[in-house]
Formats: C-alpha cells, structure tokens, sequence
C-alpha cells in the first residue's frame, strides 16, 4: 500500500476516535460514539497489517498474540464489577505505558524496521522523541501500577511520606533531562536503558504520597499521560493516527484533572505534592469532644421518608464499597409508589473516578435524567423533604462554607443542610478522607443511622 | 525552501489537542467513566508500532530482540482495546432514559 494511501487512512481513523469521543457528549449518542472508536482502530490495525505487507510466519504469531491479548482483554471486560471501575482503569492505564515503552525499546534496538536510521546512528528528532514516549511510557506504567494496588487495597491507600521526597523527585527529574541530552549525543544503549529505570522510579515514587481521595485526579492525570506517551510513540513513527489520538487522550486527560482539582478547591500541584493525608490525624483527634448526635434505625428512617415529598440521595464512595446501588434502587422504587419525587446529587469527585457513581448507578437501573450534577441540584435542597446520605461525607461538609480554617474550605459542596432533614447512612462518627470532622452529623434536623449502607437500605424497603 | 515534515506533525498534533479540549469539554459529566475507558482504548492504538516492530523479523527469523518487545507490547495493547471498547460497550449499554408509562 502506498504511504501516501495509508496515511490517509490513519488520518480516518483519527478522525473516528475524534468521533467517538463526541458521541460521548449525550447518553443517546455514546453507543454510536463506541462503533466509530472500534471502526478507526480496525481500519488503523488493517493498514499497519497491509503497509508492512508481511504475511509469512511472523504475520501468523501476530495474529496468535492479537487473540491472546484480545481474549484476556474480553474476558477482564466481561466480568469486572462496576464497582472496580477504578482499578480496571488504572490497570489499563498502565497496560498503554508499558506497551509505549516496549515500542521504544524496540525502535531502539532495530531502527530500521521503521525507517529511523541504523543502531547507534538513530535520527536526532527520532531519539528525542523516542526517549519522551519512552519516558512518559514508563512514568504511566510504574504510577498507574501503584494507583492501582491503592485502589485495590493491597497497598494502603495512606499517603506514604518521607523526608527530602520533593528533594529527590525533583533532582530524578533532572537527570532524566540530562540523560535525555547524553543520551542523544552518544546514543549509548546504557543510558538508554537508564533512562528508562529512572523513569519507572519517578512514576513510582510521583504517586506513593498521593491519599485514596485523591484518587480521582491522580487516576485523570495518568489517564493523560498515557496519551502523551502514545503521541510520543506517534512522532517517533510518523503516524498520524497515534498523534491525533494522543493529543485527544492527553487533552481528555488533563481537563478531567482539572475538573477534579476545582471539585476539591485545591490546585494541581497541591495534589501532586502531597496534601490533606499527611496530616489529617492530628487534626481529626484533636476535636474529641463529644457533641450530642441523634440517631435512628430503618424505622423512623421509613417514617421520615413516607411523609416527604421530595428526597435528594446524596451517594458517595461508601455506597461502592457497601455495593449498596441496587438496594437503593429498590428503596426508590419502593419510595415513587407512593408518589414521592427522588432525584440524585452527585458531586464532581464522588467515588473514586470521574463518573464513578453515574455509572453504578446506571448499573442499578437508575434512570440517567434523575441523576444530577452538583450545580444542577444545589438549590434544590433548600425545597427538598430529606437528604438522604449514603456513603459520602466530606462533599457535604457545611465547614467548607463556613470556616476558612478548614483544609476543605472553598471546595464545592452540596448543601444538604438546608434540607428539612438530614438521614446520613455510615457505620461510624469517624471522619472522610479529609481527617476533618462533619459538622451535619450534629444538627439538629439530621438523623444518624448507624450501619451498613446496603444493610440499611433494605431494612428501610422493608419498612415503608 | 522545503518544510520539515515534522511541522506537519506538530501542526496535526496541537490542532489535535485544540479539538480535544473542545470536544471533551462537550462530554457530560455523567458519562466520565466511560470517556476514560474509551480514550483508554483508543490510546491503545499504540499497537500500530507494536505490529511493526513484530514483523520486524526476517523470514528465517521471527523473534529477534526487538521484535520480541513488539510481540510484548502487541498482546498488552491488545488486552487493552478488546477491554477497554468492551467495558465501555457494557457501561453505555447501562444508561437508560426514563421509561414514558410503568
């Protein structure tokens, strides 16, 4: 096939993906969205197959490790649960940074199979460009492999701090700048592969001080530079196919940590160097004192509920972990027989991934046009009966309004309070993520009730 | 004088990211789980270099050192667009309006 052809058609493909990601604006046309996603990657996988124009035995173990892959990659997309969402996605992630790494290794070795010039004598642009996918790659990989054991709970999802780790992070940096530089002068295969050992512990160590809250960014951030590593891969290949899509992953990526930072009122680097986690112990004991709570059980929980006529469900990251949609779904079922309106509050960084909770409860059968975004909803509380609270906490903080010496003041929060009153599902008093403590377990007009939150709410069904 | 095609490149690709930024921009909030899975796959496209670097090989050979890497990363890019465009497919299949009459 000739070049010019093929790059035609990669140029199609990219326009797909471009696409696919446009379908996403609306529920209705995502689906569609998906098809030209699959589209553009069959037509870029063809042309790649036509172009080398290699079918002897190679091309039969490609077509053999494509099915091993795909097949692993059906299976994995078959069964995970939507609760594990976030973990399937930091694993992806890490997935594309390996595979841009081992893309460069391979450039490196024989570059001629693409064109790049001869081993020890590789294009200035080449290497450069090679060494930024390389980099990147592996930043992606060994930050999305940790994300993703914090997820998981295998690595605890505390932040892990040690003294001089901005220090150290920042003089790693550099070097990777100057081995990039030696790297290009001499074309020398050790540096080479320092580079990419000290990338691994960049991304290793950039994520280990970052908290289980603070997932939601770190999980948008890696997201985007998957997409800087694939367009580095992208220039190194002269592809504009992987150009196109990584410019688009980058740039999805880097507005969805943005998002997530202004969700939580606090900037990028704030996050990225480490910030509530670290000391949120002393805060959270030094407010001991005991202040009066009132609490309830499914019953007066019911009896509440009956008599409204409007409810917000507030759910947050506990009602994943206690995978308490579907129950909830059933309690609202329960709830609109009786002709009581229900509509849901989410907040930007509830759970533990962009759109974490839109998507379970879209598992659950909960229709998308009750589910509303936090400036969608907000004044809406102040007409509503009851809030009902389940498994969220510091995202109805009424502090972060309130008092500026608070970590979370100036973060965006429902305003629950202003409901006539407030049932909040958790197990305990103990503070969120943000080791501060919520001021509307004390109001007068909330009601605690202590327990499991699938638990709970179907107790609640039972009794209404 | 002649342009480096690199220009070309660079132009694609910061035209690229300007349409990204918008189009994702455009994408409601509900359905962020599923733009990550779905850039996730399409990031995936990476597999491109993986092929070539795979039947890098000559006839005798097929798995020389690098083609080896690219086998390596074709199955990881692989894993990743059958899950990454399946798991979307399943999300989006979940996103229902509300039924008109029960």
């Amino acid at each position: 096939m000739s070049a010019n052809v093929s790059a035609i058609l990669y140029l199609i493909s990219g326009v797909l993906f471009i696409l696919a990601l446009r379908g996403l604006s609306s529920p209705e046309t995502s689906r569609q969205g998906n098809l030209f996603g699959i589209l553009g990657m069959l037509i870029a996988i063809t042309v790649t197959f036509l172009s080398v124009g290699n079918f002897t035995v190679g091309f039969i173990y490609v077509l053999i490790f494509l099915s091993i892959g795909g097949g692993i990659g059906s299976f994995i997309a078959y069964r995970i649960p939507m609760t594990s969402m976030p973990e399937l996605v930091a694993g992806f992630h890490s997935l594309v940074g390996l595979a841009a790494v081992f893309v460069a290794i391979s450039a490196f070795i024989n570059p001629q199979a693409f064109d790049l010039g001869t081993p020890e004598n590789i294009k200035l642009a080449s290497l450069i460009e090679m060494s930024i996918g390389a980099t990147v790659g592996a930043i992606t990989f060994s930050g999305s492999v940790i994300a993703f054991l914090k997820l998981q709970g295998i690595m605890s999802g505390a932040p892990i701090t040690f003294r001089g780790q901005n220090l150290l992070n920042a003089l790693i940096l550099i070097s990777i700048v100057i081995l990039t530089f030696y790297l290009c002068s001499t074309q020398s295969s050790k540096l080479f592969w320092t580079l990419i050992a000290a990338s691994f512990l960049i991304g290793f160590l950039i994520i280990i001080p970052i908290g289980g809250a603070d997932m939601p960014v770190v999980i948008s951030m890696l997201n985007s530079y998957s997409g800087w590593a694939a367009a580095g891969i992208g220039f190194t290949l002269e592809n504009t196919a992987l150009i196109i899509t990584g410019a688009l992953v980058g740039s999805s990526g880097a507005i969805l940590s943005y998002i997530m930072c202004k969700g939580m009122n606090r900037s990028f680097f704030n996050v990225i160097l480490g910030g509530f986690g670290g000391n949120d112990q002393t805060v959270g004991s030094q407010n001991k004192e005991q202040k009066p709570v009132k609490s309830g059980n499914a019953d007066d929980a019911a009896f509440l509920m009956k008599n409204a006529s409007s409810i917000i469900i507030v759910p947050g990251y506990g009602m994943a972990v206690a995978q308490a949609q579907h129950a909830l779904r059933e309690m609202v079922d329960a709830l609109k027989k009786n002709d009581i309106k229900v509509s849901y509050a989410i907040h930007p960084v509830a759970g533990r991934m962009p759109g974490h909770m839109n998507v379970l409860l879209a598992e659950a059968n909960v229709p998308y046009d009750e589910v509303f975004e936090l400036e969608e909803i907000n004044n809406d509380f102040a007409n509503a009966d009851v809030a009902f609270v389940i498994g969220a906490n510091d995202v109805t903080n009424p502090v972060a309004k309130t008092d500026p010496q608070s970590p979370i003041y100036g973060m965006p929060v429902l305003d629950v309070e202003k409901c006539k009153s407030v049932l909040f599902v958790k197990r305990s008093l103990s503070p969120g993520y943000a080791g501060i403590d919520n001021d509307l377990f004390y109001k007068e007009n909330t009601l605690m009730l202590f327990a499991d939150a699938k638990k709970m709410t179907e107790n609640i069904t039972k009794n209404l | 004088m002649e342009i480096d095609p690199f220009i070309f490149r660079l132009s694609i690709f910061i035209l690229s990211i300007f349409v990204g930024y918008y189009v994702v921009w455009s994408v409601t909030p509900s359905l962020h789980t599923p733009l990550m899975s779905v850039t996730n796959a399409i990031s995936s496209v990476i597999i491109v270099g993986a092929i070539i670097a795979a039947l890098s090989g000559t006839d005798g050979i097929v798995f020389t050192s690098s083609s080896i890497y690219g086998f390596m990363a074709m199955i990881l890019a692989a894993v990743n667009i059958f899950g990454g465009f399946l798991v979307t497919q399943r999300m989006l299949a979940m996103y229902k309006k509300k039924k008109k009459d029960k």
